[in-house]
């Protein structure tokens, strides 16, 4: 997997409404994705959110990154555009490849 | 045609449930400028989620002339959707670009469907270019009015009787037959006052406004109340298409009903009736 | 003259050898108030209270109860142990039960709802015995069976007179009826009513009467008028509310149900209380006329009874205090015990003669179960309530939901508890459809011809999990199955969960 060799700039995205996740993303000093994940369904969803969440930051090809999720029992394409917007703002990207979201 | 902000979780995981006609997500002025990114992203998922599937999916992107149109584009019609409503339409250069920027970035992802636009007449300048805005494309399903911005461009301020707004309404009413596209009143904000909507609601109607934009669910049953056909009018409509579709089988030239001839206007008035009780779920399938 | 023989009978009674004839005092006047205790204490002392026995409380207050902790709180402090409470119902102000649960003064709990903390620590493994839920028909059962025994009930009224004559819906913290307090007042061997205030002898007419009660006692307050009100009395303007109410109304409308003389039940909740508007609206005009409303009744249901919609209600409890007020003022508004509710057992319970009741629910299962009580992680926070009983033998019973509530579903596989069994559900109403459950033939064929879309339960369930793009296909009703459970009908029982 290729990583991508740039620094990562603190980013957050999304609000603590009911059905959203606010989502930060910073750089990880250990190599790795580390994700913590805070949520009103967690017993439920907890695992399938985590896995959405690495599937989500692996295929914009960041493997360095520590993910913080505080969700309200959003549904995955909320969590899943959360998490993109905010690693995209963490990138300093403003035109990212459609294709690949 | 409800608006839904699409910076608002809440309103676009759950706008489909209330059935409207169309949905519209917006990404323009309901979306506050550090959010522009995060409201295009989650557009772009919400229209490719199962649910909006089968609803008619609409999006305001941001003018072209600012740093976020063009991305707004390439994210929506790539993620599919039906209608991209073109803000602050104010000369028919304004479609044309519109036009021409879609066109490329459909041929570029090798999308067939050809995009819909519907032009939101805001200005002065947009009214009296109105017949040049709806002719202009192909593309173009359709005209708004944008009664907020459109009144402070006049320099003056809206009333309940509307009387401001009239010669915006007859103009683009006018500019859209013209162009056989359809005509789109303004929103209503007092979510509260279901009798000034309505009132409006009929008026526009009478005008022969083909719908509104809704900021709230609740005005849905509302709106499909007063463009309802009412049980006379279909009625009557059935007879009458029953009695064109009698003569057509026998091979006679003209209709008639209850021994009076029936013109091919009125014709065409009782099948567009039937139509939007079909649309309306007043009537079912069938004739 | 011939020889009568006296007659003897060891259970003959003059004045002198009467219970409650105190011979000491010579002032004929004071045996008027002797029923009136100085404090709590003291009324606990006469009764006789002792560890192990069976204490009870009424919940007409629901959240705005402060009697049930006042008297704990005193019980506790005179050294009790082990006892069995049994209350109607215990809402969240309940939560210091917790600490009398700890110390064991409380061993073991009968009641309808847990809620908040106390739910969620007795789910965690708080107490030895297994807490019995029933219904509000099954609690009077419960009572008629002997399997629960009140040795002393503790009733809160806002105002009795001091021969124990009280009523609800007068005085400050108006409850409206009292219709659970009827039955302890009639079963439990020791009467304790705690009065906000004292009337003139006779407070007439009353609900707890004079030859039920054994001790009354004054206190400063029994319930917070500003709580007492069940939430929504008004008419939401929430659009998931109102689009569940408008389903819900069309339901009714098509049912075959709705014309002249029809009784209905409705829950509280901004989609019940918009239900019973927009039904009023199409009595309006067609014209019709309710016989009765029954249940919990709200401000709503009063409105339609002065509008002349419905003819009777008969209330057993009273959600807010404009039906606590009505209950008092009009002569067709009339209080009923829970016995003439919802007792299965009972000789004539009102749910027998009801044709429409309106439910809500935590889950439904695909087999129609409905869960009111344990929500999606197990937590006790509901109540079983008058809802099995009411569906059970209700000609229609309808339950209204949310599809999902954010992105847990209302509808699964099968629910964590069965409070109300599949076979006693007709219809489920959500926000994205509804559902007819197949048992109810005449009702399925009559639904053709109304103006509504169905979705089809088998599917739901997997296709609310929402975790991927699931596409909803459906598949015919003909493939539902709806297994019969062997419980019973009416009173169904729930443990709670195993710890």
């Amino acid at each position: 997997m290729n990583t991508l060799h740039v620094q990562l700039q603190p980013a957050h995205a999304g609000t603590l409404e009911s059905s959203d996740a606010f989502v930060r993303v910073m750089q990880n000093d250990q190599a790795g994705v580390e994700i913590v994940l805070e949520s009103s369904v967690a017993e439920i969803y907890g695992d399938a959110i985590e896995a959405l969440v690495l599937q989500t930051v692996l295929s914009m090809n960041v493997d360095r990154v520590k993910v913080t999720i505080q969700d309200k029992g959003a549904l995955d394409f909320v969590i899943k555009a959360r998490v993109q917007t905010a690693l995209l703002r963490a990138l300093g990207v403003n035109e990212p490849d459609w294709s690949t979201l | 045609m409800l608006f839904v902000p699409g910076s608002n979780t809440g309103m676009v995981c759950n706008a489909f449930i209330y059935q409207p006609d169309t949905v519209m997500f917006d990404l323009e002025d309901s979306v506050a400028l550090s959010e522009k990114d995060s409201a295009r992203m989650m557009v772009f998922h919400a229209l490719q989620h199962f649910t909006y599937q089968n609803i008619e999916t609409a999006v305001r992107v941001n003018p072209l002339s600012s740093p976020f149109g063009l991305q707004d584009l390439e994210a929506v019609i790539r993620a599919g959707a039906d209608i991209i409503r073109l803000p602050k339409t104010d000369t028919m250069d304004d479609v044309l670009e519109m036009e021409q920027e879609i066109a490329h970035i459909e041929n570029r992802i090798g999308r067939e469907k050809k995009t819909l636009l519907l032009a939101a007449i805001e200005s002065a300048l947009g009214v009296v270019n109105a017949v040049d805005i709806a002719r202009c494309s192909k593309r173009m399903m359709g005209i708004a009015l944008g009664a907020e911005d459109f009144v402070r461009d006049l320099r003056t301020q809206r009333t309940k009787e509307g009387t401001e707004l009239s010669a915006a309404r007859n103009q683009i009413l006018l500019a859209a037959r013209a162009a056989k596209i359809g005509a789109f009143d303004s929103v209503f904000s007092d979510v509260k006052d279901k009798e000034g909507f309505v009132h409006e609601a009929q008026y526009i109607k009478g005008l022969g406004f083909d719908g509104k934009s809704l900021i709230n669910p609740n005005q849905i049953p509302w709106l499909h109340k007063v463009f309802e056909p009412s049980k006379k009018e279909v009625d009557w409509a059935i007879e009458v298409c029953e009695a064109a579709k009698d003569a057509k089988e026998k091979g006679l030239g003209v209709v008639s009903l209850d021994g009076k001839m029936v013109d091919a206007p009125v014709v065409l008035r009782a099948e567009w009736i039937l139509d939007l009780a079909r649309a309306s779920g007043v009537l079912g399938e069938e004739q | 003259m011939k020889d009568i023989e006296k007659y003897v009978n060891p259970k003959a009674l003059t004045p002198s050898n009467a219970p409650f004839f105190r011979y000491e005092e010579k002032n004929k006047g004071e045996e008027r108030r002797a029923k009136l205790c100085l404090s709590i204490e003291e009324a606990i002392y006469r009764s006789g209270l002792k560890d192990g026995m069976t204490i009870s409380f009424h919940h007409a207050f629901r959240g705005g109860d402060l009697l049930l902790n006042n008297v704990m709180n005193v019980i506790a402090k005179m050294g009790f142990k082990n006892l069995t409470l049994a209350s109607s119902s215990l809402a969240s102000v309940h939560d210091p039960l917790i600490e009398h649960i700890q110390n064991g003064v409380v061993t073991q709990i009968y009641t309808s709802g847990l809620r908040s903390k106390l739910g969620e620590a007795i789910s965690k493994g708080l107490m030895q015995k297994p807490v019995q839920i029933h219904s509000h028909g099954g609690r009077v059962h419960l009572l008629q069976s002997g399997e629960l025994h009140i040795d002393v009930a503790f009733l809160g009224v806002p105002v009795s007179d001091e021969f124990g004559n009280a009523n609800g819906y007068s005085g400050r913290s108006k409850c409206g009826s009292l219709g659970y307090a009827m039955m302890d007042a009639h079963y439990a061997d020791y009467v304790v009513v705690l009065s906000e205030s004292l009337e003139a002898y006779p407070n007439v007419p009353a609900s707890l009467h004079q030859d039920q009660v054994d001790a009354i006692v004054v206190v400063d307050e029994v319930g917070d008028p500003s709580k007492i009100g069940a939430g929504e009395t008004r008419m939401t303007t929430n659009p998931k509310e109102l689009l569940l109410a408008s389903l819900t109304a069309k339901v009714i409308e098509h049912s075959g149900l709705f014309q002249e003389g029809f009784s209905i039940q409705t829950g509280t909740g901004g989609a019940s209380l918009a239900t019973t508007v927009f039904l009023s609206e199409r009595m309006e005009e067609k014209g019709i006329q309710a016989s009765f409303g029954l249940g919990g009744i709200t401000g709503t249901m009063v409105y339609m009874l002065k509008r002349g919609l419905i003819k009777n209600l008969l209330d057993v409890q009273s959600f807010d205090e404009f039906a606590a007020k009505s209950l008092g003022e009009n002569k067709n508004h009339i209080e009923i015990s829970a016995n003439e509710y919802a007792n299965p057992s009972s000789k004539g319970a009102s749910i027998k003669q009801l044709d429409i009741v309106v439910l809500s629910a935590l889950e439904v299962d695909v087999a129609f179960n409905v869960n009111v009580i344990t929500g999606s992680k197990g937590l006790l926070r509901g109540a079983s309530g008058g809802h099995s009983d009411t569906a059970a033998e209700a000609k229609l019973s309808i339950i209204v939901a949310p599809l999902t509530r954010g992105r847990i579903p209302t509808v699964t596989k099968r629910v964590n508890t069965v409070v109300t069994p599949g076979e006693s559900v007709d219809v489920l109403v959500t926000d994205q459809g509804i559902a007819v459950n197949p048992k109810n033939r005449e009702l399925r064929d009559s639904k053709k011809q109304a103006y509504m879309s169905s979705i089809f339960i088998p599917c739901m369930s997997a296709q609310l999990r929402f975790a991927g793009n699931l596409h909803r296909s459906h598949t015919p009703t003909k493939s539902l199955r709806s297994f019969a459970t062997a419980t019973a009908r009416s009173s169904t029982w729930c443990d709670n969960l195993p710890k």
